[in-house]
């Protein structure tokens, strides 16, 4: 009775049959793309993505040189330079990031005391040439001031987990 | 003096609006089937397909032409040049000369000849030519196998569909493709002839080198068979052939035994249709079943597929023109 159940399942083709009627199934079914460049997905707050360096509310940059991200970097793609500025405060001359060679941990933003370097919610920040992706202090401090709102929101939002 | 020359001119003129009248529409119809395989298969894999170029990316296909168009031309240093560049043009004629006989309505044909599915056979056999050219041609491994795998499958596949169509003769009484279409009126014969005609299906699929039996493109084990050397318009050319040999194929199924232009019923509503229209749904149907196969059934393996068609598919289509003709002559049914 087996082999003739099995030559009926041969013969009709049900095992055809079956996967055509899946697939058409499946042709009515919500697509889940996300058509990106117009569309985009939800973001976590704790998302690691470009580097920027904010500025307190006053127009002060956070940033004391500390080198505490340096240090802690395990991609090795910081470079601080600092000096005593005019008032006697300690900031950072110079602040380098390779990105080509950063590795998204965001340990420096764990290592941060003042909360200055973040990894921002931004991920879009491909370039033409391997040169545009070694930021500079300005281009940091241009980015804080560019997503100072994002982040602001994120940290405050991530902050009850900390 | 100058009368029988202006005639010869004049029907000369019509002979082409008529072929133009076919090939426009029919490369369009590629170029469209190219866009709604992309869309079908995205929709069966939760997809959207193609959506960023015109509304819904309507326009993909155009751009697609655009950019084959301008592709640069590679002619491989080893290969055999003239037919190297023949073969392409080979393939595409092939798909297209098919056409002369497919009638669009009742009448609507360009040349209504009596041995009108010998010749479509004959054209079907002749495309091998086109894909053992460019193998050869292109003195490259992956494209020789690709198209020795092709050839040989082409070759063994017809051989069912010759006998599959013998049944369907059998009881139209004619090779005439418009005699055929007449004849299903009432009934079609794919509802005598059931399982004729899912084999028929399986059948054109290997013999258009589509999924489950696209051996030929294979890429996992063939980059992408017999067209692997080819770029720019010659692979166009390929592409354009292999599409407009399936829109051939579900043509020539929609023909015997989906009833041509035929209403599915001959009353009201259904029949102020015109033909055309039906015979277009008729080949977009079986068009479907192309995509939806490929969308659905994993690619066979080489010695699966040759099993297929010699140890199933050639005794089965056998025994059923011996049914069919037994059928007809006991029951004094023959068409004469």
């Amino acid at each position: 009775m087996t082999a003739l159940d099995r030559a009926a399942r041969t013969f009709l083709w049900q095992e055809l049959v079956q996967g055509f009627a899946l697939t058409l199934r499946y042709m009515f079914k919500k697509k889940v793309t996300i058509n990106y460049p117009y569309e985009k997905g939800p973001l976590s707050p704790r998302f690691r993505g470009e580097h920027v360096l904010r500025r307190y509310p006053n127009g002060e940059e956070r940033c004391i040189a500390c080198k505490l991200c340096e240090a802690v970097c395990p991609a090795q793609c910081i470079v601080i330079e600092s000096e005593p500025r005019a008032d006697g405060s300690r900031r950072t001359t110079r602040y380098d990031i390779d990105m080509t060679k950063c590795i998204y941990c965001g340990f420096c933003e764990e290592a941060c005391p003042v909360d200055a370097i973040v990894l921002g919610p931004n991920f879009e920040f491909a370039t033409e040439t391997r040169e545009e992706l070694f930021y500079n202090k300005a281009r940091l401090l241009a980015n804080g001031d560019r997503w100072e709102r994002e982040i602001a929101a994120n940290l405050a939002a991530d902050a009850p987990y900390r | 003096m100058g009368e029988p020359l202006l005639d010869a001119v004049l029907s000369i003129l019509i002979i082409v609006g008529q072929i133009l009248l076919i090939v426009v529409p029919l490369l369009l119809a590629v170029a469209y089937l190219t866009y709604a395989e992309r869309k079908v298969i995205g929709a069966m894999q939760l997809r959207q397909g193609p959506m960023t170029v015109g509304p819904f990316g309507l326009l993909q296909p155009l751009a697609d032409g655009a950019k084959l168009f301008l592709k640069e031309t590679v002619i491989p240093a080893t290969s055999n040049k003239v037919v190297f560049i023949l073969a392409p043009m080979i393939t595409f004629t092939l798909a297209m000369i098919g056409w002369a006989v497919i009638p669009m309505g009742a009448g609507l044909v360009i040349s209504d000849i009596n041995v009108g599915v010998l010749y479509l056979l004959a054209v079907s056999s002749l495309g091998v030519y086109g894909i053992i050219m460019a193998g050869w041609a292109s003195n490259s491994r992956y494209a020789f196998l690709g198209a020795l795998r092709s050839s040989a499958q082409m070759i063994s596949y017809e051989i069912s569909i010759g006998l599959i169509i013998v049944s369907v003769l059998i009881c139209a009484g004619s090779l005439n493709l418009s005699t055929i279409v007449e004849a299903q009126r009432g009934l079609w014969y794919f509802i005598p002839h059931f399982p004729m005609f899912m084999l028929f299906l399986a059948s054109i699929l290997a013999e258009t080198n589509r999924h489950p039996f696209d051996l030929p493109e294979d890429e996992a084990t063939l980059v992408t068979g017999y067209n692997v050397e080819y770029s720019s318009m010659a692979f166009a050319l390929f592409f354009l052939g292999e599409y407009a040999n399936m829109i051939l194929m579900s043509a020539i199924a929609s023909i015997l035994f989906l009833g041509g232009w035929l209403p599915p019923f001959d009353i009201a509503p259904l029949n102020w249709v015109p033909g055309p229209i039906w015979f277009i749904l008729k080949i977009c149907l079986v068009l479907f079943v192309f995509i939806w196969a490929r969308a659905t059934l994993p690619r066979y393996r080489y010695d699966q597929l040759m099993r297929l068609g010699w140890k199933v598919f050639l005794p089965l289509s056998l025994v059923w023109v011996v049914l069919t003709s037994g059928f007809l002559v006991a029951f004094d049914l023959l068409p004469n």
